[in-house]
């Protein structure tokens, strides 16, 4: 494999990205290697937002967008402390009960985005506004205030919010890595991966080929708002409570990991390796930069640039892709 | 070969509310047969082309196919009737490979259960033969971005899986309209190797050259109704021109300023400046 081959690959702007943001704090943070990869910070925000990356790369793959996980990640934490913490009802109800509201708005979201031509981002627009009223309106009515307490059972903790280890790396870790072989076989591997590759790259035609293109549309959001509060969810059991937030952050830091992970924001292209990676180095430049000497404020500089890069090479690289001929064998 | 059409319109018209858009429409294409349907642009081609694949249900009229008069359901419906739609752009996917391209929605998988795996090889190796068996040698990688092919191997590429998949009738939406003259010669190449295989086509196109090249059968199509039918070597590539610019209108018009002209010494009428 040459280095143009591996150029081609969607993968590749995040691994030159996070080869770059480790250069970049070795040679100008002085960061101490050793410390940063034994360090659990980082990989526990790049879990928390890589469970979401991964069904947000499906979605953005097929050529559609979902900014509503912002509100979706404290959605999922209230409804669990609502549950099991303000009416002690069983953890399981909590669990529950917490997916089921990922269901229903993923569901919401998907229904609109075939039925109407309304564009995804001004739909799930919507939801993340009607979203972040319910929950904190919901929360105050229900709990009288925003912030909710609960315990959870030995099991729940063990399962969704617990350190591994022996140390504070987190159990949703695993969970995400198990996400990504789980995303990786069906995008990569199975035939329906192959569907929404088809989706990105033309919906018409797609549709036209016999491929489900609504019902797939429709799974796709239920796959993120679910992940989000999923995600919110093992929070909730971690943290033994959950306050409402916006979420705005989550939203712009999970759309740039899926970038720059090489997913291109007019879909059809895209990797789950290179979203994993993407996920890594978002993560090290917000919370790596602890371990350098440079001032953590500097970190969204960084995170723009990086930005600004990865789009750049992306479509660098779709073209280099596009005009990749096979070498002749003679002449 | 039997002498039932594969495909047959007969009387179709098509309007969308008030709007007429094809009238009694007829026409017929057997086996190994290529029908040529010329007109301008705004004559009704892609409204025709529609209801033969299944996106439009005919107002009045019937299809038949092998004779038996149908109702499609739907594209999907006409799919599996054996009728294939290659349209100019579209049908396939830039930044997927050759073989992820020709088996979309008939994916070769192995292994069990949920762990079904898109069979690449497979894959692969049946869509660079196939594609060779058109005609198309310099594909031979099937991991290749079919971004990065000519128009005209697209398109062939197009053509190459409807016939894979077991198309009878092959309509061809203005294969040649935005390609060159080399790649051009390259679609064609492909529609005489469908028809040799005995397949239908239905080739549309505005180019009167392309046309003579492969048609046997021409239709000219002049506001939604058929201004013309005739086989091979009926008429000459100035009539079939003249005929799609409006026949009729044309000579009217020629007719009129000889007229004004030998009534004014000669001179060709004023061109008001408004």
């Amino acid at each position: 494999m040459d280095i143009m081959t591996i150029l081609r690959r969607p993968a590749a702007a995040s691994v030159i990205s996070l080869i770059g943001v480790l250069l970049f704090y070795i040679v100008f943070g002085g960061v101490d290697l050793g410390k940063l990869s034994g360090a659990a910070s980082w990989v526990n925000y790049a879990a928390r937002i890589g469970i979401v990356a991964l069904p947000v790369a499906l979605l953005m793959i097929s050529g559609e967008i979902d900014i509503s996980i912002g509100a979706m990640i404290p959605a999922g934490a209230m409804t669990t402390a609502i549950i099991a913490g303000h009416y002690e009802l069983p953890m399981i109800f909590a669990i529950l009960g917490a997916l089921t509201i990922g269901v229903v708005v993923g569901l919401f979201n998907g229904i609109l985005a075939v039925r109407t031509s309304v564009p995804t981002l001004i739909i799930t627009l919507g939801t993340l506004v009607a979203m972040q009223g319910i929950v904190l309106a919901g929360s105050k009515l229900l709990t009288g205030g925003a912030s909710v307490p609960l315990t959870a059972p030995g099991w729940a903790k063990t399962i969704f919010g617990d350190f591994i280890w022996g140390g504070s790396h987190q159990v949703v870790i695993i969970w995400w890595l198990i996400l990504a072989v789980v995303f990786w076989f069906i995008m990569h591997q199975s035939k329906y991966g192959n569907w929404i590759f088809a989706m990105g790259g033309d919906k018409v035609s797609a549709r036209n080929a016999g491929i489900p293109v609504d019902r797939i549309t429709i799974l796709l959001f239920v796959g993120t708002a679910t992940a989000a509060s999923f995600v919110g969810m093992c929070h909730a059991i971690l943290f033994n409570s959950a306050q409402v937030s916006g979420g705005m952050n989550d939203i712009f830091n999970i759309i740039v990991s899926v970038v720059v992970g090489g997913v291109l924001l007019t879909g059809g292209f895209g990797s789950i390796v290179g979203v994993f990676i993407g996920t890594l180095t978002f993560a090290i430049v917000i919370k790596g930069i602890d371990f350098t000497s440079i001032d953590r404020n500097w970190a969204n500089l960084i995170i723009g640039v990086m930005l600004l890069l990865a789009v750049g090479m992306n479509e660098t690289f779709r073209k280099k892709a596009m005009t990749a001929a096979t070498k002749k064998k003679k002449g | 070969m039997s002498d039932t059409p594969v495909i047959e319109l007969r009387n179709v018209d098509k309007s969308f509310g008030p709007i007429d858009v094809l009238h009694e429409i007829s026409l017929k294409v057997k086996a190994g047969e290529v029908l040529c349907l010329l007109g301008d642009n705004g004559a009704g081609k892609s409204t025709l082309i529609k209801t033969l694949a299944g996106v439009h249900a005919p107002t009045r009229g019937e299809v038949l196919v092998d004779g038996e008069p149908v109702k499609f359901s739907g594209p999907k419906d006409a799919q599996n009737r054996g009728i294939a739609t290659v349209h100019q752009f579209g049908g396939t996917y830039p930044l997927m490979s050759v073989g992820r391209n020709f088996f979309m929605g008939e994916e070769p998988t192995k292994g069990f259960g949920p762990f079904k795996v898109f069979d690449r090889k497979t894959a692969n190796k049946i869509a660079v033969e196939e594609v060779q068996k058109m005609g198309i040698t310099r594909i031979t990688d099937g991991d290749r971005l079919v971004g990065g092919l000519s128009g005209g191997e697209r398109q062939s590429l197009a053509i190459a899986r409807a016939v894979y998949f077991g198309a009878r009738v092959l309509i061809l939406d203005e294969p040649t309209a935005a390609l060159g003259v080399k790649q051009a010669a390259h679609v064609l190449r492909i529609v005489n190797e469908a028809k040799k295989r005995g397949l239908a086509v239905i080739f549309i196109t505005h180019q009167v050259m392309h046309a003579m090249t492969v048609g046997d059968h021409f239709a000219v199509l002049i506001r939604g109704a058929i201004a013309a039918d005739f086989r091979k070597g009926e008429k000459s590539r100035e009539e079939i021109t003249d005929l799609m610019a409006g026949g009729q209108n044309m000579a009217d018009l020629e007719a009129s300023i000889e007229g004004y002209m030998e009534t004014h010494d000669g001179h060709p009428p004023k061109v008001s400046a408004d």
